[in-house]
């Protein structure tokens, strides 16, 4: 049985985790970081049948890709308290020669990395070369990717989606992080996605809708998502969250798209957010 | 004065036969499919220019059509070489660097993902299709980037040696190679060795650095001008990057001036290479053949090489400036 409150507080932590590296180094990307929090715990507390003792080829795991690298925070917080690495490590982000990189990075080896992201539009694309790969080898577990919806501007995105619907790569699962902001302003503003769900409906991928910020949701579509698995159509999640979810004043707007919290934001953040795993050590904590 | 000739010798830098580059590609490719189970093709329609169909016939399930949609080729190669595949992209030359440069340089090469990305079509000598395909900033582009192999074979024999290769090679590699028969004067089933410069002409006046299709209109100046007396050492530069320091040293040394022939804009390509070791090592005059920050045109291959100053007598008239500022 799945314990939802027990992921739900790690959830708190891992936002926790978000608020405090971004401010620390006053950069980063806290906003998208914060809307995706349950989504990641739930895929590596629960989800996903993935080693710790990382190896890059990940044979007979699941294995994900981040395509938009800038939510970094997030995907290093769920990394390090799975025990990827040193939990204390998240003191270092941004910093010079640190293993945490602004985007995440194979270059410096941080267990749990595959590939490089940040410049948008790639993971897609990434996941998809793997997914054929587990096909070639028998291999039948899941590869997941997680996209942003302002990163669908990006063409390549649209030559993956073409890709995948025809070479039938049904072992794939993307998620799309659907809240509706970037950093310039509100998507329908920028550069309007359309109607998201006919448009990969026509593309030929099985469409799954996800409260990405309910966890009982959360578990529900993703184990969803995973029962399509096998079809002859990849699956594509369109999660809906709120950029900012878990603290008020962040929530539902572009404003903290790259922006950090200062001292007070930041602490009252963190009074909205219950500290449940113990707050990584940082020099410049009390 | 007579002279003992060794095996390096012009003399034995004979042709008899024209075969393409790219051939040269397919062949390999088929051998490096026969050798390794790991190894998968990838195509953005382009099979037939490519020469891929033997490999696709043989091994249809290693095989990847992308369709037109280069930057997608480079990610999925990127997830493949990820999980313990070595892909083998195939396009042509503009469409495997300029225009996927960003997907190369994040997801393949700081990424550092096995993966070669093989182009064909380079240069002028692609021809009738014009400046549109015919990249001469592609080397420039790819040596640029950390941690990535730049390899432009000569002749057939050699690029199918070079596929083979870089098969054997952990690390991301540009394979460049053309479109047009040439003339093949390398020896079958050689051994190629990725950063070993090969040297073909022993001499005593002038280096000759060549790479790609103009080693052999470099060989062919070369016997011109030891028709005047002048000796040259012939230097097949098949590897870009690394460079082959050792071998630039060692025959400057020798001749004290140096020629650098490519069939690449003049900035960022094998001349920009070789001026580098030669100014930071050892300084002697340089010139270059190549072609001057300048787009090609629709025309036949020998026809677009004169034109833009890539034919045999723009390597003898450049020889003889870089023997005269000595």
């Amino acid at each position: 049985m799945v314990d939802i409150a027990k992921l739900e507080q790690i959830a708190s932590q891992v936002r926790r985790d978000i608020i405090r590296q971004t401010h620390f180094v006053n950069s980063g990307h806290p906003g998208g970081s914060l809307g995706c929090a349950d989504f990641f715990t739930a895929l590596y507390f629960e989800v996903m049948d993935h080693d710790p003792k990382f190896n890059m080829e990940g044979k007979n795991e699941d294995l994900f890709f981040l395509s938009n690298g800038h939510i970094s925070p997030v995907w290093y917080s769920v990394l390090a308290r799975s025990g990827y690495f040193p939990v204390e490590e998240l003191a270092t982000f941004r910093n010079i020669n640190s293993r945490l990189q602004g985007h995440p990075t194979t270059h410096e080896g941080l267990p749990g990395v595959r590939i490089a992201s940040g410049s948008l539009g790639q993971g897609m694309s990434v996941a998809i070369g793997a997914a054929l790969s587990k096909k070639m080898e028998g291999d039948d577990k899941t590869v997941y990717a997680l996209t942003g919806d302002g990163e669908l501007q990006e063409g390549q995105c649209w030559e993956a989606i073409m890709f995948a619907a025809h070479h039938k790569v049904d072992n794939l699962i993307v998620a799309v992080d659907w809240n509706g902001q970037q950093i310039d302003g509100p998507t329908k503003s920028v550069m309007a996605l359309g109607d998201l769900e006919a448009k990969w409906k026509s593309f030929g991928w099985e469409i799954l809708i996800m409260d990405g910020n309910n966890m009982a949701d959360v578990l529900k579509v993703l184990a969803e998502a995973k029962a399509k698995k096998g079809n002859g159509k990849p699956i594509v999640i369109l999660m809906k969250t709120a950029m900012g979810h878990g603290v008020d004043f962040m929530a539902g707007t572009h404003k903290w798209h790259g922006k950090a919290t200062n001292k007070e934001q930041t602490a009252n953040a963190l009074s909205q957010l219950e500290e449940t795993l113990g707050d990584y050590p940082h020099p410049e904590d009390n | 004065m007579s002279e003992v000739k060794t095996s390096l010798s012009l003399d034995n830098l004979i042709s008899t036969e024209k075969k393409s580059t790219r051939d040269g590609f397919g062949a390999g490719l088929l051998e490096v499919g026969r050798n390794n189970d790991q190894a998968i093709a990838l195509c953005a329609d382009l099979i037939g220019s490519l020469k891929m169909n033997a490999f696709i016939d043989e091994f249809p399930d290693r095989f990847i059509q992308v369709g037109i949609a280069e930057a997608n080729m480079m990610g999925i190669a990127a997830g493949l070489a990820t999980t313990g595949k070595i892909p083998f992209t195939g396009t042509f030359a503009n469409f495997a660097t300029g225009r996927v440069y960003d997907q190369i340089r994040q997801s393949i090469a700081y990424s550092h993902k096995n993966v070669k990305i093989c182009a064909s079509h380079a240069g002028l000598t692609l021809g009738e299709d014009g400046a549109t395909h015919q990249i001469l900033e592609d080397i420039g582009m790819m040596k640029m980037l950390p941690g990535m192999t730049v390899i432009n074979p000569c002749d057939y024999n050699q690029t199918k040696a070079a596929t083979i290769a870089i098969a054997e090679h952990h690390g991301p590699v540009y394979l460049r190679f053309g479109r047009p028969g040439w003339p093949v004067f390398t020896t079958p089933n050689h051994k190629f060795e990725i950063g070993k410069a090969l040297h073909l002409a022993e001499g005593s006046d002038v280096s000759i650095f060549a790479t790609g299709h103009l080693v052999w209109t470099a060989i062919e100046a070369a016997k011109e001008l030891e028709k005047d007396g002048i000796s040259v050492d012939l230097i097949n530069i098949h590897t870009i990057k690394p460079l082959d320091n050792a071998a630039v040293i060692k025959s400057i040394t020798k001749t004290k001036c140096a020629v650098t022939c490519e069939e690449h804009n003049r900035f960022g390509g094998l001349g920009d290479s070789i001026a580098q070791v030669i100014a930071t090592k050892m300084p002697v005059p340089q010139e270059y053949v190549a072609v001057n920050d300048s787009f090609g045109e629709s025309g036949k291959p020998a026809q677009l090489l004169d034109k833009y100053g890539l034919g045999k007598a723009d390597i003898i008239s450049a020889v003889r400036r870089a023997i005269a500022r000595k």
